[in-house]
């Protein structure tokens, strides 16, 4: 048992583990097992006795069996498409280096941060019979639901992957290169596997986020495609049919574990270490335009819905003029807010820095742990475990969580149903996978010996940490708070349902402005959306800045 | 993270948690002194007159918003055991007796409501509801397109299966949006519990776009609307015409078809196990006076109940339907769920 002699970890002893582990689950029971867990008990007891009969009457409908499957397969294809065009920007924002390139990412990054119902209509504008490419006909189509999904979610792509892809070291390519093998034959034996794993992360991310989608998917697919998610939406939401949603969102918890289970499965395989070291980035090559090419597809189509926005924040009553722009230091016409535009992004900005610190102390602990590979069999699943525990806020829906908080967390002293501190909570659960999944595979790669070595030199365990793992891990850090600031910034399903009339944030007032019946709190709900982006751009923009050249990796 | 860190982590989270549960939670109902006010996403009122309410009755208002009529309604019989607000404002006629018998109100008749706000009360509902606004859900057309093309704008739910209105009328869905529940609920009037089913086919037949929201339906798809869209009619507000009157003055350039109206009513009630009863009544009783009843139009664009008089661009150009379509509120809450299902099913094809 060679490994175990290697393994010894004087510093690490298993009550610690268990100990830091304890805090970031005591935060999950709370915060998401005991809601969900609330609706759960309410639509299986009905009169106090259980009743189960609810999953044989719904999986009976086949119009239920057509939305598990609709579910699946949209998420599945939104996600592939989003990695096959995802991965060459990475490569082109991350890897190369040209001028502009600044900009690039900040449009990348911006459909990530928009509110879905402001994309919905940017979208919709686009796609209507009268819209510009409405002769597509793909207004109300499944392409359209996809394309909406997708839209979201190459800036996650891009991001993790080009994170990763940036601290990979270039030597073993260039090796292969001056050996001999072609630039596709390179990519696909060198570097495909040093990326796998973050592009196994991302995709996983990604799927779980269309998964539980439901704006997009209600705004532009309405009945006729809808998802698992938006199917518990309209049970809980609308028709108040609790046992139906406690059946469904028992369905989606099981895809959802069975997705994290082949992933895990898949990430497991993967034995390549990343090769550190220095990277090089380089102006592009000629031969590269097919991937300059997809690149310039990808932007031109996230900034078509973006530009349509932008366009539509700039016009009032057909004329051009800034007057929409103006207006956000109002509350909107007819008293539409209670609070002005201005006051809603300071609200939004606090709560994204409260959300940013809670993810990141709790994503720290966890991706302490999960990087501790164990040496027993047993310990192993028991870390993947608690890896996949903290996904799976990602993989519920937003609905049931937001009702579960309000019937469980109703009772001293956790009446919190009113309380200002949920918000904030509740958008550090949904940034928490992320953090995570950027930290962990830095901290994984550490060697320990480093850490053993720092301690036979006389460095105290703690002391170790310091000296070994923070440096490597503060850049990914930094990019984990950007992300999470930025899910916190645009986050609106569960924030809809905890945030005060009197305390809203800029997607809840943004919400607020485009429901309205006339056209001035339409154009000031454009301009706020143009505001929204460009904060949180700007906000990631900076946190990109202290970690350029991050050496990072997954 | 050394041990230190990791337990003073461990310690901040939890003194966060606990320092929240303590001191920023707890629900309005535990404080007599704040009348906390269960309503929907569109509630809005002028802050003065808010104000003035707080220093005439001394009680504190927090305004807790809970999604749309439906959400709001669902949310309200859910805490039931353990109520967050004290009362409760935007409940409609088509929910109503869901939230009534479901037992979520306690009794209770202002005597401020006027004779016209009486004569709205929710039959079946006895003392539990006050009336405080209403509204009529119809089709809005977009005059000039129809002058442009030659075509008279539909009078009629009857029109829209002709075959000149082909792909003409874009609605909010029946499901996701209250619009588009009262439009549906205007056509089960009209064509009866077993003949609504038929009507829809015709609709779907001959083109009807369904969007998930209001927001879409007229700001994207109506051609009268912010969007510009392609199509003439549109399932809005007899309140709507006002909004588009020309910058500058002149004539609305959209009108409401009245005979397709259905009449929404919003009530007010006092929310049981309440333990600021009398901060509720005299919530209702603020509500339902002339003062607030006038801002009604401007914040929430409904038609004050109590009959306090329209703003000039109204009382000119939004007419309410003299014979709206209704619906018997008991029917509604017993087979709403079951017809909206069935709507989905009709609808999707």
């Amino acid at each position: 048992m060679s490994t175990r002699v290697r393994a010894a970890r004087p510093g690490a002893p298993a009550w610690l583990l268990v100990l830091i582990a304890a805090v970031p689950l005591c935060f999950l029971a709370v915060f998401f097992l005991l809601p969900v867990g609330g609706m759960l008990h309410r639509g299986f007891f009905a009169d106090g006795a259980l009743d189960l009969s609810g999953f044989t009457e719904t999986l009976a409908r086949a119009r239920i069996r057509r939305l598990v499957w609709l579910t699946i397969a949209q998420s599945g294809l939104a996600s592939a498409i989003s990695v096959v065009l995802g991965v060459p920007v990475a490569y082109c924002l991350y890897r190369l280096s040209f001028p502009g390139q600044a900009v690039l990412r900040a449009i990348v990054t911006m459909p990530f941060v928009l509110p879905t119902i402001v994309v919905g209509v940017a979208f919709r504008t686009l796609l209507s019979e009268a819209g510009p490419l409405g002769f597509l006909g793909l207004d109300g189509t499944w392409t359209a639901i996809i394309l909406g999904l997708v839209f979201f979610n190459i800036s996650v792509v891009a991001r993790t992957v080009g994170v990763a892809w940036q601290g990979l070291g270039s030597r073993a390519e260039e090796s292969a290169s001056s050996l001999g093998a072609a630039p596709l034959t390179v990519f696909r034996t060198i570097t495909l596997p040093a990326l796998r794993p973050a592009i196994l992360s991302a995709a996983s991310v990604v799927f779980l986020f269309c998964a539980t989608s439901f704006g997009v998917v209600l705004t532009l697919g309405g009945l006729r495609y809808g998802t698992i998610e938006t199917e518990i939406y309209l049970q809980t939401a609308h028709f108040l049919d609790l046992k139906t949603a406690a059946v469904l969102s028992v369905v989606q918890l099981v895809v959802v574990l069975a997705l994290l289970a082949v992933i895990e499965r898949a990430r497991r395989t993967t034995t390549t270490r990343a090769s550190t070291g220095r990277s090089s980035r380089r102006r592009p090559a000629a031969a590269e335009w097919p991937v300059l090419g997809v690149t310039a597809g990808v932007v031109l189509f996230l900034l078509a819905p973006i530009a349509s926005l932008v366009g539509r924040s700039l016009q009032k009553d057909g004329a051009w003029t800034l007057a929409n722009y103006a207006a956000l230091g109002t509350t909107g016409a007819g008293n539409a807010l209670l609070v002005t535009v201005w006051q809603a992004l300071q609200v939004s900005l606090v709560i994204a820095a409260n959300a940013t610190v809670i993810a990141v102390l709790l994503g720290v602990l966890v991706a302490f742990v999960v990087s501790r590979a164990t040496q027993t069999r047993t310990g192993r699943r028991w870390v993947s475990a608690f890896d996949a525990a903290f996904m799976l806020p990602l993989g519920v829906s937003a609905v049931t969580v937001g009702f579960g908080f309000f019937i469980t967390l109703n009772h001293p002293p956790l009446d919190l149903r009113t309380s200002s501190v949920l918000v904030p909570i509740a958008q550090a659960t949904v940034a928490l996978p992320l953090v995570v999944r950027t930290i962990t595979p830095a901290l994984t790669q550490i060697d320990d010996r480093a850490r053993q070595a720092a301690m036979v030199l006389g460095a105290s365990y703690g002391r170790a940490l310091l000296t070994v793992d923070l440096p490597v891990v503060w850049r990914p850090l930094l990019a984990a708070a950007g992300f999470a600031a930025a899910v916190s910034m645009g986050e609106f399903g569960a924030t809809s349902f905890l945030a005060r009339a009197d305390n809203p944030t800029l997607p809840v007032v943004i919400y607020r402005l485009i429901s309205r019946p006339d056209a001035e709190n339409f154009g000031m709900a454009m301009a706020a959306s143009v505001v929204l982006a460009l904060v949180t751009v700007a906000l990631m923009g900076l946190v990109d800045r202290l970690g350029v050249g991050a050496v990072g990796t997954f | 993270m050394s041990k230190h860190s990791a337990a003073l982590a461990a310690i901040t989270i939890t003194a966060a948690v606990t320092l929240s549960a303590c001191g920023v939670g707890g629900g309005g109902s535990s404080d007599a002194k704040t009348v906390t006010v269960m309503t929907h996403d569109s509630w809005a009122a002028p802050a003065e007159l808010i104000k003035k309410f707080e220093k005439d009755s001394g009680y504190t208002v927090k305004i807790q918003t809970a999604g749309d009529a439906g959400e709001l309604t669902n949310k309200l019989i859910l805490s039931k055991d353990n109520p967050s607000a004290d009362v409760v404002f935007g409940i409609d006629n088509t929910l109503g007796i869901r939230a009534v018998d479901a037992g979520v109100f306690r009794p209770y008749s202002s005597a401020k409501a006027t004779d016209q706000a009486k004569s709205l009360a929710l039959p079946g509902a006895d003392d539990d509801l006050t009336a405080i606004d209403y509204g009529d859900v119809c089709l809005n057309v977009d005059n000039g397109w129809f002058a442009s093309h030659g075509l008279a704008a539909p009078t009629s739910l009857d029109d829209l299966i002709k075959p000149e209105y082909r792909d003409l009328l874009v609605t909010p869905s029946a499901v996701t949006s209250s619009p588009g529940t009262a439009f549906f609920l205007a056509t089960v009037a009209k064509y009866g519990e077993n003949g609504w089913q038929g009507y829809w086919t015709k609709l779907r037949d001959n083109g009807v776009k369904i969007t998930s929201g209001w927001t879409d339906a007229y700001s994207v798809d109506f051609s009268g609307g912010e969007g510009k869209g392609s199509r003439p009619i549109v399932v809005s507000y007899a309140s709507s015409p006002p909004f588009t009157i020309p910058k500058g003055g002149g004539e609305p350039t959209t009108s409401a078809v009245l005979s397709t109206c259905f009449r929404q009513i919003e009530y007010a009630g006092v929310v049981k196990g309440t333990d600021n009863t009398k901060g509720a009544e005299a919530f209702i009783d603020f509500i339902s006076e002339p003062a607030f009843q006038k801002s009604i139009p401007d914040n929430m664009y409904m038609y004050p109940a109590s009959g306090a008089a329209l703003p000039a661009d109204w009382a000119k150009y939004a007419p309410l339907a003299t014979d709206p379509l209704t619906v018997d509120p008991s029917t509604i809450a017993a087979k709403r769920d079951g017809w909206l299902k069935e709507w989905a099913d009709v609808t999707t094809g």
